[in-house]
This record gives structure tokens, C-alpha cells and sequence, in this order.
């Protein structure tokens, strides 16, 4: 008799729970015509992606102090409502259904990673709604999907950017050294499909855990082969301790590590390990040596001010990404307001957005918009990121 | 092997091929040799280092287990707060690194302390599934905070006696690796010594082979429970700071490090302090020679060998009884 | 008997709150929430039969899952198959990994066998990340076709709902069958005392295994309707972080009880909601209220709230603390 009466009592205080909830939630998704512009950010703040969540959630949380400090958009303040996903795909679909449903959010910022981003992917075609992730991997815009766009460049053009580097250097035998996330795993993609089509030939393919302690066991065998040079693919602290590992085994051969440790982090944790490697980068690491010339200069220039000034610590590449969908939100709902189609025919006709990551030319075809000449070679020396001669 | 070659000049090299193409192309490249000896010994020098590691965790959990029967999920976040405590005090302090070791040593034993005194104690009595899942809240609340306090970014620490590898029969040691060998077997021996000559090391002893008995004659369980949480984050926190600077500090290193050096205390037997050892070197020597086989499925790879050991011998090696 | 028809009211009951509740809702966000309680609540009771029953621990229980919702997506994606014959293979192929495992690894007792179920869990989830021929690996499956009944596509929140409702439902009355027949009693002995229930002759080794492989059909059911509902299947969904949130699950809501299944899936699934707005302190918040359920309500919430409920009806000030 207890049970059932129990059964039902805590469905009910269980339902009760779920119809609480649902007095935030309006009956039917329009657009809101009201004063501010609401737009959903979705980031990894916690779990094991938050290095990249912190700096795209302090960038966004930055950019909206100023922009409405500036006057908002058209004189509407512009509110950006965070979900943290946890580095979680079911939490991240669980964020963008909340912000659509409960928010009505004009579009969708981030999220951060590749398998967080393609969770959302359907939802988002499904409810129309503008997604802008800050995720990396190719598969996000390749097929093209209506509402999906992202602002990280691609592996595909920073392998496209090495490969001129390691011909001009007589590298023709190389190995990988990639990390076995999504992350890791893209870039391994493209160096399989790319550096042997252009005449290097990859000797060994290993690879490492994202939190593995030490790569010694890895890189002892790529000793044994006639590699000239080592590719890493991931983000820190693993090539760190790459660098690392490779200085104590005494491997005279030259590190080129990918886009992904264009930030201090991979600067500390490497130490001097780090001098001597080789990197393609967003412009944002050497803004200080780009030529005043560069459309992107100013842009570069404010943003790594700011979010010093800010947060007290280096912008990094990540925070970028959302900087550049926050922006490229802003500029298009001055032209737009607040309409979901409108918004996002209008950043398919985006053409010469600058950027943090470099200059934006969407199209129908195109949701990325960037090409090789967003990334720049940069080089450590000294402990600092040195701009190559391109 | 490992060619010196000046810096970026790959040109100098020249690889072992096979015959040239009827075209007179190049022959193929010849790699993926079998790893010679220098290559095993280096495989053997990483594996021991981590796998001590793993050990010193590994005991941290036999510890407990011994005490309470229950498996502290919180161990892993025990050895994440010695590093983080030690990297802020060597680093962002300027502590001279035997005080900064000295320091997260004394900060985690406390932490193990209150761990037991907030979660454990209060809950005594209830079932053994009951206090682990109170480990694993409190393995979620320390991740948390250390996020807070630490940052989400590895953190380095700089080595002890500094980066310059030894050469040893064609394997590198770093005197980090050394430290790391040194010093868990210094506290393998120093807890052996506490278990043979002292007293209170006696009564810890006498409870982990049978509880009861021990009660019987005047120990007093629940101090002994006490005892065993703070000497676990002893142990944790040393753990933490000595391989961090190999490792880096990073609030969620506990989780993979918790994971395997639990796998260690299983692969070695639970309960059994020199088993826990010995399975921690084991698992850290098969996930070092893993990685030069095939290094994508080096967990597999480790994770499958204990699964072999354990349907071999399901109390793993030196257990004594099943659970 | 008397016991069955309470238990069969109180699943009827619910049953037709379950129906009622899709009108109380406005929003997709809600029923889908819903769903993934309905669909971790399978798993949960797998789990709760084969922990709270039989006494054999599992820290890879979302490996099965895994294995179910790949299945469904790589045979309706890539083969072409009909989603409910996907449906069909991911509880078939749910039931014989678990068969095939279980043999041995029932071998193993107590943290041993938590271990190799653990190992295990590792172990699906490399081959899920490495066999990128078959999963795709680190990309996941997008696009996985819905289910339809009657040509009508389940595609919308309601319907998946009601699926997944209906699964739940069918569950817990499986699961209540099992613990009120021979096998539950069984079950319970090897529970109390794995020698001697040897002793009276229960046949302890087989009656592990079955319960096993049930958890292990049920899992893959779960794996499913979550491939379907989602739409997208990703390695990083079914690792290890997965399987010890479902032990929470399990052992927060009451692990002897069909309720506390849903009552402990519910509850994760809320509270890690509810505490997400709170971005970095989320992680400590979750971290001490599932620390101070577990010391309150040592026997997990359905008893505690159960405790609670007596004491309250009996007001006797002088009275011990219950389940303390």
C-alpha cells in the first residue's frame, strides 16, 4: 500500500518539478520584437574542455559589456545568455533546446568542441535557429547544413600551410604525433589525405591520450625511423610534454606542432622545450609584428588589449573563435534585426568580415569563410612566438 | 638510432630502403622495426616511473580499503591537489621545492583528514556502495574547487635537480624519473617499517586482517579509519607533487590517475600494500610498452592484460581472499 | 500475490500520469528531458536488478549502451535497415555482449568483477574511437533516421515520449516479474550469501549471468531509443563518466527498488539542470548535495523520502532516527 502511495506521490512532486520549470517557457517560439536582441552562447565551461570554454565565456561576456557600453545594437542591448555543456554532447543538446525554447534566442554562439557541435546539428535545422560554433573539425560545415556556420579555421588549410614550410626545408619524411580526440584525429585526417599527395611520405603514425603523463614510449619509436621532422596535433599540455619528451631523449629533429598550442598555456608548460617549434597560427600570437599594413591589425590589436586588461592573462585563439561569432552576430543583426532567416542569409552574404581569425568571406558554399591566409608560420624563439617570413 | 642532425636540416639524413622500382623510383622507406634494446630499456625507464606512480596510488587505496572496505574515489583528486599545491608553492610562493614538497604533503593529509571527518565519519555504518558514491561527490566537489582555485590550464613545476637527461645503455633517465623511483620506494619502505616496529603501524595491520578481531582487543576502529584517510593523502599528495613536474598539474588529473591506480590495486590484489606496488609498476611498464607497439590502442592494450591476469588469478596477484 | 496486484496499481497509476503529462508541457525542452530520464531509467533498473539484487557491481554499464545505440546507427545509417529491425539488433547485440563477457567476467567478486567490468567499459570505447571504418570514430553518426509506426515518423518530442514511456512501462513491469518470480528469489540469495545460496542449490553462477545479459538487453534498448531520439551517436557519450553517472543514478534513487530507478534517473537528470546555470560552481554544488543525499539518505532517496514520509505520518518526537 506504501509503495504505490509513495509511486505517486513522488511522480507527482516530479512532475511538479518539470511544470515549474515550465512557467519560464513561452507557448510559442517567435522572435521577440521587444527592446533587447537575445542571443545563446553555449560553452565548455567545465569538464575537460575548459580551457577552451573559459576564454570563449570571458571573451563573450566582455564583448557584450561593450558593445552595449557603445550603445548595444541600433540602440537594442544585446543579451548573451551562457550554458556551460560540460563538454557533454547530450548537456550541450540539452542547453540548445533551452535556450531556443526557453530563451528564444535569435541564434546560437559555440559550442566548443567538434562532437558538443554536431549534437546541436539537427535541432538547429530542425528549429531554424542560426548556429555559429567555435569548434574546429571540418565535418561541422562540410556537407554544407543551412544554419550551421563555424569560425575556427580548419586543419585542412593549416596542413596546407606547412607543407610549402617543410618542401622549403627538405623535409620529405615525416611523423605524426596526434592526440586521439576529434581534435587529433582531424588533423590526422588531413596529413594522411594532403602530405603524401605533395610528396612527403609519413613514416609513423602514433598517437596519445589528451591527459596522457608522457609520450617517451611514442617518440623512442619514431626515433627508429627515419623521420626528418615531427608533426603534433593536439591541444596543451600534450604537445608540451612532447617538446618536452623529445628534448630529454636528445631528437635533434624539428617539432611542427598545429594551431592548436597557439596559446600561452603551451608556452609555460613547454618551457625552453619549446623554442624551435614551428606552428601555423591565427595572427592574434603575433600581433605585435604584424605590419600595421594588415587589414587585421586593429582588430588584433584591441581585442589582445582588452582582454588583458580584462582577465589579467593573454588572449589566446579560443577566446578568438567567440569573439569572431559574437562580432559577426553584431555586425549582421545591425542590417537585420531581429529576424532568424534574415540573420542567416545575411552572414552567407558576409564577404571581408575581419576577424580575429582572419577576413571571413561566407557564402552559400562556404559557412567558414577563411582560407590558408588566415594562418600565419610562427616560429618560438626565446620563449616568444617569432612571425616567419611567409 | 636517433641520428644527430643540426636543427631543421633534415637533408643529412639518409634512411635505410629497400630495392629501387623498375623506374628507378626510390625503394621504400623501411620503418616500424622492431625496438631494439635501447628502446626497450626506454620503454622499461618511463613505465617504471609511471608505473610508481600508479603504485603509490594504488596503496593509498589499499589503505583505505584495509580500514573501511570501501574504494575512495577521491583518491585521484588527492594526488591532483599535492601537484596544484606544490606547483603554487614552488612557482607562485617561491618556496624552495623540499618545502613546497613538505607543504602539499601536509595540506593533502589534512585534506584526507576532513575528507574522512565531513563524508566518511558521519555516514559510518551504512553500506559499503552507500560511502563510495560519498567518494565520488566528493571526488566531483574537490574537481570543482581546484577548477576554482587552480584555473582550467595545466600548470608546470619545475624539476627537482634540473632537465639534463643521463644517458643509460642507450636510454635517457631524467633525474626526475630518479626522484620518482627514490622516492616511492623510500615510503614503501618507511610504511613498512611503520607496519613492522611501531605500534599504531601494528594496529593498522591488525585491522585490515580482520576488523573485528581487532576491536576485540581495544583498537580503536574508528581512529584507525582516521588514520588511514589522512596517511592515503600522504600518500596522494606525494604522489601528486613528485610527478608533476613530468606530468604537469591540471585540476582533472585525478581522474586518469585515480582510474588506473585503482586497476593497479585490483591487478596487484586489493588489500595486499606490496601488491598494490606491484601492480602499479606492472600496469605503468605494460601502458610504456603498449605505446611502442601500437600506440593507439595502448590502453587496450594495458586495460586487456589485467583483464587476462585477473580471469587467471580473479584475486589478482598477491590477493590473498575474494572479497 | 497481494503484493503483485499493489505493485501492478501503482505501475497503472503511473502509467497514466506518464500519458497525462506531454498536455502539462509546452515545450520540446521538457519532453525531452522526459525522454532521457524514461531512457536512463531503463539502464538504471537493468543496473538495480543486477546490483541491488544480485549483488554484482558494473562500472561499464554504458559500454552496453554504447554498443546498443552504434548498432542502430550504423545498421539504419549505413546498412540501410529498417530502424525497428536496428532496434531489434542493438537489444540482441546488448543481451550476447553481455553473454559473451559475462561468462568470464562473472568469474571475478566484489571490486574484482567492478574492475573488469570497468576495463571492459575502457576497452568499447577505444574500439569505438579506433574502428572508424565502422563508427566513424571521433566524428560520430550523424543523421540517424527516426523510428515510425503506421508510416507515422516518431520524429517529435511527444512521440518520442510515448516510445520511450512505453519502454519504461514494459521494463519496469519485466523487472517487477523477475523479482517476485523464482529468478528474483534467487537472485536475492546470491545477494545475501553467494555460498549459501551454492549450499541450498541455487545455481548461483547461471542465475548471474541471466541477470547479466537482462541488464545488458536492456542497456542496448536504452542505447537505442537514444540514437534515435538524438539523432547523433559520438564515442565520448558511453565512457567511463557515463557509466559511474548510472551507478549514482542507481544507487541514489534506493538500489532495491523498480521506483527508485526513476526516481534516481530523475533526479541526476534535474539537479544537473537545474545546477548548470551556475557554470564553474555547478560541478562543486553537484558534488555536495549528492554528498549530503548520500549521508542523510543512506539507502538512497525512494527509501529516505519513504523514511521521511513515515516518521512524519507518526510525529513521535522520541523516536530513533530511521535508516541511520
Amino acid at each position: 500500500m506504501r509503495g504505490s502511495r509513495c509511486a505517486v506521490v513522488l511522480l507527482a512532486a516530479l512532475v511538479a518539478c518539470l511544470l515549474l520549470g515550465a512557467t519560464g517557457f513561452a507557448a510559442k517560439a517567435k522572435a521577440p520584437s521587444g527592446a533587447p536582441y537575445v542571443i545563446g552562447a553555449i560553452f565548455s565551461i567545465t569538464g575537460d574542455a575548459s580551457s577552451l570554454g573559459i576564454p570563449e565565456r570571458n571573451t563573450a561576456e566582455m564583448l557584450e559589456k561593450s558593445i552595449n557600453a557603445a550603445g548595444g545594437i541600433n540602440g537594442h542591448p544585446l543579451k548573451i545568455i551562457i550554458e556551460d555543456d560540460r563538454g557533454d554532447n547530450a548537456e550541450a543538446l540539452n542547453a540548445a533546446m533551452r535556450l531556443v525554447e526557453k530563451d528564444n534566442v535569435l541564434a546560437i554562439i559555440g559550442p566548443s568542441r567538434t562532437g558538443t557541435t554536431l549534437a546541436l546539428v539537427s535541432y538547429m535545422e530542425r528549429k531554424e535557429v542560426p548556429l555559429i560554433s567555435c569548434a574546429a573539425a571540418i565535418q561541422i560545415v562540410e556537407p554544407v547544413k543551412r544554419w550551421v556556420f563555424k569560425t575556427p579555421q580548419s586543419d585542412r588549410m593549416a596542413v596546407h600551410k606547412l607543407i610549402p614550410y617543410l618542401k622549403q626545408k627538405g623535409i620529405r619524411r615525416v611523423a605524426t604525433l596526434s592526440d586521439n580526440t576529434a581534435f587529433g584525429k582531424g588533423g590526422l585526417a588531413e596529413m594522411e589525405k594532403l602530405l603524401p599527395a605533395a610528396g612527403i611520405a609519413i613514416t609513423a603514425k602514433e598517437e596519445y591520450g589528451p591527459k596522457d603523463a608522457s609520450m617517451e614510449s611514442q617518440l623512442t619509436k619514431i626515433r627508429g625511423t627515419e623521420a626528418q621532422a615531427v608533426i603534433c596535433w593536439g591541444t596543451p599540455p600534450g604537445p608540451a610534454i612532447v617538446a618536452k619528451n623529445m628534448k630529454q631523449l636528445g631528437m635533434k629533429i624539428p617539432l611542427i606542432c598545429s594551431h592548436g598550442v597557439a596559446n600561452a598555456t603551451f608556452l609555460s608548460v613547454a618551457g625552453s622545450a619549446a623554442d624551435g617549434v614551428v606552428l601555423p597560427a591565427g595572427r592574434l600570437i603575433v600581433v605585435d609584428q604584424i605590419p600595421k599594413s594588415d587589414p587585421q591589425k586593429q582588430v588584433l590589436e584591441s581585442y589582445a588589449r582588452a582582454y588583458q586588461a580584462a582577465f589579467k592573462k593573454p588572449a589566446d585563439t579560443f577566446g578568438g573563435h567567440a569573439w569572431d561569432a559574437v562580432q559577426l552576430l553584431a555586425k549582421v543583426l545591425r542590417q537585420t534585426g531581429p529576424d532568424r532567416e534574415k540573420i542567416r542569409t545575411a552572414i552567407e552574404r558576409t564577404k571581408g568580415f575581419v576577424g580575429t581569425g582572419g577576413i571571413f568571406n561566407f557564402s552559400r558554399t562556404d559557412h567558414n569563410g577563411l582560407s590558408k591566409y588566415a594562418f600565419v608560420l610562427v616560429e618560438v624563439k626565446d620563449g616568444k612566438w617569432t612571425l616567419l617570413a611567409q | 638510432m636517433g641520428r644527430s642532425s643540426k636543427v631543421g636540416d633534415a637533408a643529412s639524413l639518409t634512411p635505410p630502403r629497400g630495392p629501387a622500382g623498375a623506374n628507378g623510383e626510390p625503394g621504400e622507406i623501411r620503418s616500424g622495426m622492431a625496438p631494439s634494446v635501447s628502446s626497450l630499456l626506454q620503454y622499461l625507464v618511463s613505465g617504471v616511473t609511471l608505473g610508481s606512480i600508479y603504485g603509490m596510488i594504488a596503496l593509498g587505496f589499499t589503505l583505505i580499503y584495509n580500514s573501511t572496505g570501501v574504494v575512495n574515489f577521491a583518491q585521484g583528486e588527492f594526488v591532483a591537489y599535492g601537484a596544484l599545491v606544490a606547483i603554487s608553492c614552488s612557482t607562485t610562493l617561491g618556496l624552495p621545492m623540499p618545502l613546497a614538497v613538505l607543504a602539499a604533503l601536509v595540506a593533502v593529509t589534512a585534506l584526507g583528514a576532513v575528507l574522512e571527518r565531513l563524508a566518511i565519519r558521519p555516514a559510518r555504518g551504512s553500506s559499503v556502495i552507500t560511502l563510495i558514491i560519498i567518494t565520488i561527490g566528493a571526488s566531483i566537489l574537490l574537481r570543482g574547487i581546484a577548477m576554482k582555485l587552480w584555473g582550467p590550464d595545466a600548470l608546470p613545476m619545475r624539476h627537482f635537480s634540473g632537465e639534463t637527461p643521463m644517458g643509460f645503455a642507450g636510454a635517457s633517465v631524467l633525474p626526475q624519473h630518479l626522484w620518482v623511483m627514490g622516492i616511492v620506494l623510500t615510503t614503501m619502505i618507511a610504511l613498512w617499517l611503520l607496519g613492522e616496529r611501531t605500534q599504531v603501524g601494528k594496529a593498522m595491520r591488525a585491522c585490515a586482517a580482520d576488523r573485528e578481531a581487532a576491536q576485540l582487543v581495544g583498537i580503536p576502529a574508528s581512529r584507525m579509519v582516521m588514520l588511514s584517510f589522512a596517511l592515503s593523502g600522504m600518500l596522494g599528495g606525494l604522489a601528486g607533487a613528485i610527478v608533476a613536474p613530468l606530468a604537469m598539474g591540471q585540476f582533472d588529473m585525478g581522474i586518469m590517475l585515480g582510474l588506473k591506480g585503482f586497476a593497479a590495486a585490483i591487478l596487484g590484489g586489493i588489500g595486499n600494500p606490496v601488491g598494490a606496488v606491484l601492480g602499479g609498476v606492472l600496469l605503468g611498464v605494460l601502458e610504456s610498452v603498449g605505446a611502442g607497439v601500437r600506440s593507439e590502442f595502448k590502453d587496450a592494450i594495458a586495460f586487456g592484460v589485467m583483464l587476462l591476469v585477473l580471469l587467471a588469478k580473479p584475486t589478482g596477484l598477491l590477493g590473498r581472499r575474494a572479497q | 500475490m497481494k503484493r503483485e496486484l499493489k505493485r501492478y496499481q501503482a505501475i497503472g497509476l503511473v502509467a497514466m500520469a506518464a500519458i497525462a503529462l506531454p498536455r502539462a508541457m509546452s515545450a520540446d525542452y521538457q519532453l525531452h528531458l522526459a525522454a532521457i530520464i524514461g531512457i536512463n531509467t531503463i539502464i538504471v533498473l537493468g543496473l538495480n536488478l543486477l546490483m541491488g539484487y544480485a549483488g554484482q557491481v558494473s562500472l561499464g554499464q554504458a559500454a552496453f549502451v554504447g554498443i546498443g545505440a552504434y548498432a542502430s546507427a550504423i545498421l539504419t545509417v549505413k546498412v540501410g535497415l529498417s530502424p525497428w529491425l536496428g532496434m531489434a539488433a542493438a537489444v540482441a547485440l546488448g543481451a550476447l555482449t553481455a553473454a559473451i563477457v559475462g561468462v568470464p567476467l562473472l568469474k571475478l567478486r566484489g571490486h574484482y568483477l567492478a574492475m573488469g567490468t570497468l576495463g571492459f567499459g575502457m576497452i568499447v570505447h577505444i574500439v569505438l574511437v579506433q574502428w572508424d571504418k565502422l563508427t566513424d570514430g571521433t566524428v560520430g553518426i550523424m543523421g540517424i533516421p527516426p523510428l515510425s509506426a503506421a508510416g507515422v515518423a516518431l520524429e517529435s518530442a511527444p512521440s518520442m515520449y510515448y516510445l520511450v514511456a512505453l519502454c519504461v512501462i514494459v521494463s519496469t513491469a519485466l523487472a517487477s516479474n523477475i523479482i517476485d518470480s523464482r529468478v528474483g528469489r534467487a537472485m536475492r540469495a546470491v545477494h545475501g550469501s553467494e555460498v549459501a545460496a551454492e549450499t541450498s542449490g541455487v545455481d548461483t553462477a547461471r542465475y548471474k549471468l541471466q541477470v547479466f545479459i537482462l541488464s545488458g538487453a536492456l542497456a542496448g534498448l536504452a542505447g537505442s531509443l537514444y540514437a534515435h531520439h538524438v539523432t547523433y551517436v559520438h564515442p565520448d557519450t558511453f565512457g567511463f563518466a557515463y557509466s559511474i553517472q548510472l551507478v549514482v543514478m542507481a544507487v541514489l534513487g534506493g538500489m532495491t527498488s523498480i521506483w527508485g530507478a526513476v526516481v534516481g534517473a530523475a533526479a541526476v537528470t534535474i539537479i544537473s539542470e537545474e545546477l548548470r546555470q551556475y557554470q564553474e560552481y555547478s560541478t562543486i554544488l553537484f558534488g555536495a548535495v549528492l554528498m549530503a543525499v548520500m549521508i542523510f539518505m543512506p539507502g538512497g532517496i525512494w527509501r529516505g523520502a519513504g523514511d521521511l514520509y513515515r516518521r512524519l505520518r507518526r510525529m513521535r518526537p522520541g523516536r530513533a532516527r530511521a535508516g541511520v
